[in-house]
């Protein structure tokens, strides 16, 4: 158990590395540079500017510096927003990016169970097709639209009621939060519904569970103890990986709903070319992400006993 | 064997057998294109079983709930804007609330150079000069002023003070200016102060910034030395990039003035009390600022750093947001509630850029006028653009550019834009015969990635290629890489744009000339050039303006650039905020001379 953590936990480092080189050496191949502007620059300017970022040294001494900045947990200052450390960014917002993901993953995970365990109990009859119908359009429909729905509907909302009921947009309170984490939450709540639901059914045709109900078990220990503890692994499964996508992917709903989540600065850092963010957020979420995986496959070995990790 | 045993005994109501049921329906999976029948109503399991999920999402409901009661904790942690008011105009404690486009990226004047900052910092921070609610230039720090030849002497006012009770002096501005041309302080705007003697040598590191001609000769006189005479000095000093800045104050922040809300001095109308990152910025009346009685509202809140005007309609609606920019869709909304609708030219021109390069076919005067020939600005912006407050451009000059004694367009009038296919065609044959080809090969447009931009360069490419048989193949590229494109030439015609940078023609006017680094197609005529020379140095207006002239008609004769539309928005206001000012330069969205009408309230 401790060997396998600890060998998970070098891959994982590794990984991170990888991640790392990768995304430098890609992101100053791309053409442009994060200091070029609208307006030209002239020599003197630019040459100003270089020596106070280091991008008039050769790649590869940026490349040395970076790790050994990393190393020490240094990303920089970011090239747009001028006066702030990478570090910094990522302490305020990624806090912000966490609570709207982790109300969204139990949205997501909720729902998800529920109505697949649902839909697997009423297979082929009315809640199934409605859910199902309405899983698809989940998972097909991207979340700028929901989001941009979801606003409109609630500003028609409050206009009609004369008051808020809740904020249209913004941050603070747990009634700002609502309805973005929904949006952000419902296409994995129409996938873990759909994984629930198949999930459900073949642990619903298992031997064991007919087992359970020759000796007699109650229909009610039969349904929580063996099917439905059963049917829910897969959906734990994704639930690692979902919480990383959640947290990561809040751009759109960030934007939207003017979120000051890192969602935001992940994706204007490619746009603006932006290097240290670039590589600040990449590297965190990168880890976050394959720290996730890890979490998951020994939360697993805990759930699972027919698992065990060597 | 037990299926066939099963379809007999379908509906057999013994528990056995519904239990074999129930599996064998569990084993044909979902997927299956088998059709089973429903199951029964009084299915046991299945009772039980919702029974028992009802209770567990009873369950989840209440845990929920309970996260939701931590998760508010937690939202509260990551914003410190609480107690903040979130409506649009907060009557009770004089306070409106607005919205930012971005984080403001840039919040120390010396290195500041977007719009964005320039907006937060006229309303926190004011320069020798500034603009008042005409847009036009008044007394700043600087009670007046003189320019004698290359001297201009400021004379500061005694009662401008900093937020902690300092007076704001010579010395602050000398400082200031020292440090944007100080190599090191690598400040991308540090050209707009080349003007000063020996500024472009000690922003090289040839020579010691001792040596700028800025000098203060006391307390509050303020002494510079140009390198030249120019005219338009004392327009360029109400930019953000002149501002003062408290040489004790900038030496203790340790290199991070501008990065907090505590980690500047203010010397504007309002100081910033809290500026919580990406998310929003609040402003209180400054009681030390020396004008304080012009100013009406007790505080600004910026509530939003958004730049999805969707959102920002929908917060206006929501009472959220005292004034909105607005799409098309909403216009119609706005005019049906009757909501006061403002129009705003923001005194940018945007064009299509040629390549003058000698290698390239656009350098073909011939080709340049056939395409202007079928190119119609009105039809670009009324049928396909189609934004609120976008108007077709003729010139570079936008509207805004004043003459001698009006409009500078009214002044120096070009013959309209008009589609002349027929002639078109004629200087095409040209071209063609000059160029010795007999077809046209494909001309690349450069375009962005922006919703405006891709359907602009589609436009385009349609009718190019319906009037003249030009096709164009486009090329589109994120902002950086289209950045690097432009700069190293390669492209036949390029979406451009260009805002001014002070209030002067010369600001567009020299964009042309064969030395400025942002003549990205390489546009070289030593006529232009003259001219550009003429405007730059004489200080007799009625001969500037003649130059600008000139410009104006050389750069529409000679087709350098293809003009597209003029850049503005219809903005929307609440009815009880009145004195709303958006400039062309200074604040985009001045609340300074803001103030609120209860009255106007009442009938909402």
């Amino acid at each position: 158990m401790w060997m396998y953590t600890l060998k998970r936990l070098l891959q994982g480092v590794i990984t991170v590395w990888f991640i790392a080189t990768a995304t430098f050496f890609g992101m100053h191949s791309v053409p442009g540079d994060p200091l070029s502007g609208e307006r030209a620059t002239n020599a003197t300017i630019r040459a100003n500017l270089e020596a106070r970022y280091g991008l008039d040294r050769p790649v590869s001494e940026q490349y040395f510096i970076f790790m050994g900045n990393m190393l020490r947990g240094d990303f920089g200052i970011s090239y747009t927003q001028q006066n702030r450390e990478v570090n910094d960014i990522i302490r305020e917002h990624f806090p912000v990016s966490a609570t709207l993901g982790l109300l969204a993953v139990l949205f997501a995970a909720a729902g998800g169970i529920l109505f697949g365990a649902l839909t697997a109990l009423y297979r082929n009859r009315l809640p199934d097709y409605i859910i199902m119908f309405l899983v698809i359009l989940g998972i097909s429909v991207p979340s700028f639209v929901f989001a941009a729905l979801g606003q409109l509907s609630l500003v028609n909302v409050n206009n009609v009621l004369g008051f808020s009921i809740l904020p249209v947009a913004g941050w603070g309170t747990v009634g700002h939060m609502l309805l973005p984490a929904l949006v952000l939450g419902l296409g994995t709540m129409a996938y873990m519904t759909r994984l629930m639901r198949s999930s459900m059914l073949e642990v619903m045709s298992a031997d064991y569970i007919r087992t359970a109900k020759a000796k007699g078990l109650s229909p009610t220990r039969i349904f929580a103890r063996h099917q439905l503890r059963n049917a829910v692994m897969p959906v734990i499964t994704v639930l690692g990986p979902a919480i990383a996508a959640i947290t990561t992917g809040g751009f759109v709903v960030e934007l939207v709903f003017a979120i000051p989540g890192l969602g935001r600065y992940f994706v204007q850092a490619v746009q603006q070319l932006d290097y240290t963010v670039i590589m600040g957020t990449t590297v965190f979420y990168g880890a976050f992400l394959v720290f996730m995986v890890i979490m998951v496959d020994l939360v697993y070995s805990w759930i699972d006993p027919r698992v065990r990790l060597q | 064997m037990l299926g066939a045993c099963l379809a007999v005994r379908d509906d057999c109501p013994n528990r056995f057998y519904q239990i074999d049921r129930d599996m064998k329906q569990s084993e044909s999976q979902s997927e299956s294109t088998q059709s089973l029948p429903a199951q029964a109503p009084g299915d046991r399991l299945t009772q039980a079983a919702s029974r028992q999920l009802a209770l567990y999402a009873a369950i989840v409901v209440i845990a929920l709930a309970a996260a939701m009661f931590g998760l508010n904790y937690l939202a509260s942690l990551t914003s410190s804007a609480a107690g903040m008011s979130r409506q649009a105009v907060d009557v009770e404690n004089n306070i409106i609330t607005s919205y930012l486009r971005e984080e403001p990226p840039q919040m120390n004047s010396l290195r500041s150079s977007d719009a964005v900052s320039s907006m937060v910092m006229a309303h926190v921070m004011e320069g020798l000069l500034r603009y008042d609610e005409n847009s036009q230039l008044a007394p700043g720090v600087a009670e007046r002023w003189e320019q004698d030849g290359s001297t201009v002497t400021f004379w500061l006012r005694d009662d401008a003070r900093w937020s902690n009770g300092e007076p704001v002096t010579a010395h602050d501005f000398e400082f200031a200016w020292k440090t944007v041309l100080a190599p090191a302080t690598g400040s991308q705007y540090a050209f707009l102060l080349y003007p000063i003697l020996n500024a472009e040598a000690a922003n090289n590191g040839e020579i010691s910034t001792d040596e700028i001609g800025v000098e203060a000769v006391d307390d509050r006189t303020l002494v510079v030395t140009l390198e030249t005479p120019i005219a338009y000095f004392d327009r360029m000093v109400a930019y953000m990039t002149f501002m003062p800045v408290n040489e004790a104050f900038y030496e203790q922040t340790n290199g991070r003035y501008g990065a907090d809300a505590d980690q500047m001095l203010y010397n504007g109308p309002f100081i910033m009390t809290s500026w919580v990152h990406g998310a929003s910025m609040q402003l209180r009346k400054n009681p030390y600022y020396w004008d304080a009685d012009r100013i009406k509202l007790d505080g600004l809140n910026y509530a939003h750093m958004t730049s999805d005007s969707n959102t920002l309609q929908n917060l206006f609606k929501d009472g959220q947001i005292a004034i909105a920019d607005l799409t098309s869709e909403m216009l119609e909304e706005a005019m049906f509630q009757r909501w006061p609708l403002s129009q705003f030219m923001e005194g940018t021109t945007f064009y299509t850029e040629f390549n003058h390069r000698p290698d390239r076919l656009t350098r073909n005067l011939n080709l340049r006028k056939a395409m202007l020939l079928v190119h119609d600005p009105s039809e670009l912006v009324n049928r396909v653009i189609k934004l609120p407050g976008y108007l077709p451009a003729e010139t570079l000059f936008p509207r805004w550019v004043e003459g001698m004694n009006g409009p500078f367009r009214e002044e120096y009038p070009l013959p309209p834009l008009q589609r002349d296919v027929e002639k078109a065609r004629e200087h095409l044959q040209m071209a063609l015969d000059e160029l010795g080809l007999e077809e046209l090969p494909p001309l690349v447009f450069l375009s962005s990635d922006t919703p405006v931009a891709r359907i602009q360069s589609e436009y385009y490419q349609e009718v190019f290629r319906r009037y003249l048989g030009i096709e164009l193949l486009i090329d589109r590229q994120v902002f950086r890489q289209r950045l690097e494109k432009m700069t190293a030439g390669d492209f036949d015609l390029v979406g451009a744009g260009w805002g001014p940078d002070y209030n002067d023609p010369l600001t567009f006017a020299d964009l042309f000339a064969s030395w400025n680094l942002n003549n990205r197609g390489r546009y070289s005529n030593p006529e232009l050039d003259a001219q550009v020379r003429i405007a730059q140095s004489s200080l007799d207006p009625q001969e500037r303006t003649d130059a600008f002239g000139e410009i104006h008609r050389i750069i529409r004769e000679q087709v350098v650039i293809m003009p597209d539309y003029e850049r503005g928005y219809v903005y929307v206001t609440d009815p009880r905020v009145k004195g709303i000012v958006r400039h062309v330069f200074g604040a985009e969205t001045d609340f300074t001379n803001a103030w609120i009408d209860v009255d106007a309230g009442d009938d909402q």
